[in-house]
């Protein structure tokens, strides 16, 4: 096979994917946006930090120090670009940039291991400073041993707003609350599924234990209903319909959003994968089939940055898309079938949380008028309305085209899957309808001086 | 002015003086550009759409909510950039007058 093997990304499944192939004595070369390996849930903190792995990540501190310890052993084995970001994909080919420089690698096969994003449904007010995601707030406290604010409260679903409840709790955060949009009944219902793991569920239920030993208020079944605060001042106080339909306001200076996750797709799509409507999990995703292999020939795709499972799902997947390459490429390969068995696993427990914590979908159509969607250029659900309403837009592109809700900075990161359900509440169609943004590339904003160096490099 | 973000660990580093729409604060090693300025105050910049101050989101490099710019006029991504002594950083470009224009 030809050597020229590239990884995206430094998680669990990017790094799994690169000790396969090295394994097997190919030299891949492995691009990370970040300055440290490990991606974000095992995220190292900077040198000089003194933290334990026990401190910095619980239970999975064995996993983290694992995968680390792999990483740290393939390094001289591979070629390693951190701190590089892949821009875009044409044929066959990456394009880098890191820090002032600019270059372009050529790939036999490709293995993008992207990572997940938190999955986000506006309130009204959440774009005062103080509004973060959850997955922020975690890396506040995991990478720089900070909480975002004096008085936290976390808002959304999912298992990422108990563990980072959990994790606060732990550090000696002030957390003023937790609303839950799922009930009690629905994580009840999913039990069945989410015992394929028993031990994953006996975590869950210890972070509860942790938040109710610390006596936080954890709230289920709410609806929120406004993030207050001010334009200079950011947020003050979080208002929730509670179960019961009561409305209840809490004190604070930061929130924590979130709802589950979401694939970073934007290089599955410049590479040219074909996606499709999951309707499990309520959102378009690249097509792959068991191993990875997606659409595109020599491109494979792995953990949640094709589909969320996990991290532990996340190191196997990325182990067999690395063997899939190497099978196309005419390898001799073997293990798959194990590692196939054991996605089946997460498989089934990845339904379990999305059971457990849906997407509120419903939420989006209840918005006020004047609540912000798209945060990067203040526009609100009133506007993407009337957009639908007086241009007959229906599809995600168009009404884009329109709005410039999708258009800003975040490149639709944020806003594209509450504005899909905006649209499609506003139009009485199925949110499948509505589509799916076009990734575009560059996939994060380039400094001007960056996009005059590549013309000249185009010209020589 | 008092910070929005709260050091709950690591507060045994090393500080250093970084300048902050004109006056000098302290960051401590380690620190992304981020963390040095929120831990002192409550924004990072204005929002160009007239919504108010803002702070950042994602803190993964994701979102671009969190740009600053230099006294130089470029553009830093405040979660990815690491603090470094010496650094002048501009989060009011409106009181920071005519020599500072943001470049990109």
């Amino acid at each position: 096979m030809a050597a020229r093997v590239i990884v995206i990304g430094t998680g669990p499944a990017g790094v799994r994917a690169a000790e396969a192939l090295v394994e097997a004595g190919l030299r891949p070369t492995v691009i990370d946006e970040g300055r440290r390996d490990g991606g974000q849930i095992y995220r190292r903190q900077p040198e000089g930090f003194t933290r334990s792995y026990e401190t910095l990540y619980g239970t999975e501190s064995a996993r983290a120090a694992a995968l680390h310890q792999s990483f740290d052993a393939l390094k001289s084995r591979i070629d390693y670009l951190s701190e590089t970001l892949v821009w875009n994909i044409s044929a066959n080919a990456v394009h880098l940039v890191s820090g002032t420089s600019y270059r372009t690698l050529e790939f036999d096969a490709l293995i993008i291991c992207s990572g997940a994003t938190d999955r986000l449904m506006p309130v009204k007010g959440w774009h005062y400073a103080g509004t973060y995601s959850l997955g922020g707030a975690q890396v506040a406290l995991k990478s720089q041993g900070c909480s975002i604010g004096s008085r936290v409260v976390l808002m959304g679903t999912g298992p990422l707003l108990y563990l980072v409840a959990a994790q606060y709790v732990k550090a000696g955060a002030a957390v003023s609350a937790v609303f839950d949009t799922s009930t009690l009944l629905q994580r009840l219902s999913a039990l069945p599924k989410l015992l394929a793991i028993p031990a994953a569920l006996k975590k869950g239920i210890a972070l509860m234990g942790v938040l109710r030993k610390a006596q936080v208020r954890v709230y289920r079944g709410v609806r929120p209903l406004e993030i207050s605060g001010s334009p200079e001042h950011g947020v003050s106080h979080v208002e929730v319909a509670l179960q019961s339909g009561m409305p209840f306001k809490v004190a604070c200076d930061a929130v924590a959003l979130g709802y589950h996750l979401r694939p970073e797709t934007q290089l599955a799509d410049l590479a040219g994968c074909d996606f499709s409507f999951d309707d499990a999990a309520q959102q378009w995703l690249p097509a792959t089939d068991e191993d990875g292999r997606s659409s595109v020939k020599g491109v494979y795709l792995a953990g949640d940055g094709a589909r969320i499972r996990g991290a532990d799902a996340a190191e196997r997947w990325g182990r067999l898309a690395a063997l899939a390459a190497m099978q196309d490429g005419g390898m001799k390969v073997e293990g798959q079938v194990a590692l196939r068995e054991q996605l089946q696993v997460f498989s089934r427990f990845a339904a379990g949380l999305r059971a457990a914590f849906p997407w509120p979908a419903r939420f989006a159509s209840m918005l006020p008028d004047e609540t912000i969607v798209c945060r990067c250029e203040a526009i609100t659900a009133g506007e993407l309305r009337r957009v639908v309403r007086e241009t007959g837009a229906k599809e995600a592109n168009r009404a884009k085209a329109f709005s410039r809700v999708g258009m800003g900075r975040c490149q639709g990161r944020f806003c594209a899957h509450a504005g899909a359900e905006v649209i499609a509440a506003a139009a009485s169609v199925p949110v499948a309808s509505v589509g799916r943004l076009r990734g575009q590339a560059p996939v994060k904003p380039l400094p001007v001086a960056l996009a005059e160096k590549e013309e000249e490099g185009a010209t020589e | 002015m008092s910070g929005r973000f709260v050091r709950l660990a690591e507060t045994e580093r090393k500080t250093f003086v970084i300048t902050v729409d004109g006056v000098a604060r302290q960051a401590a090693e380690g620190d992304t550009l981020m963390v040095a300025l929120l831990t002192g105050m409550r924004a990072l910049r204005d929002s160009e759409f007239g919504d108010g101050r803002r702070a950042g989101f994602c803190l993964m490099g994701a979102c671009q909510d969190c740009w600053v710019w230099t006294a130089d006029g470029d553009r830093l991504r405040a979660c990815t950039t690491p603090a470094v002594a010496g650094m002048s950083i501009v989060t009011q470009l409106a009181s920071a007058g005519e020599g500072v224009w943001p470049r990109g």
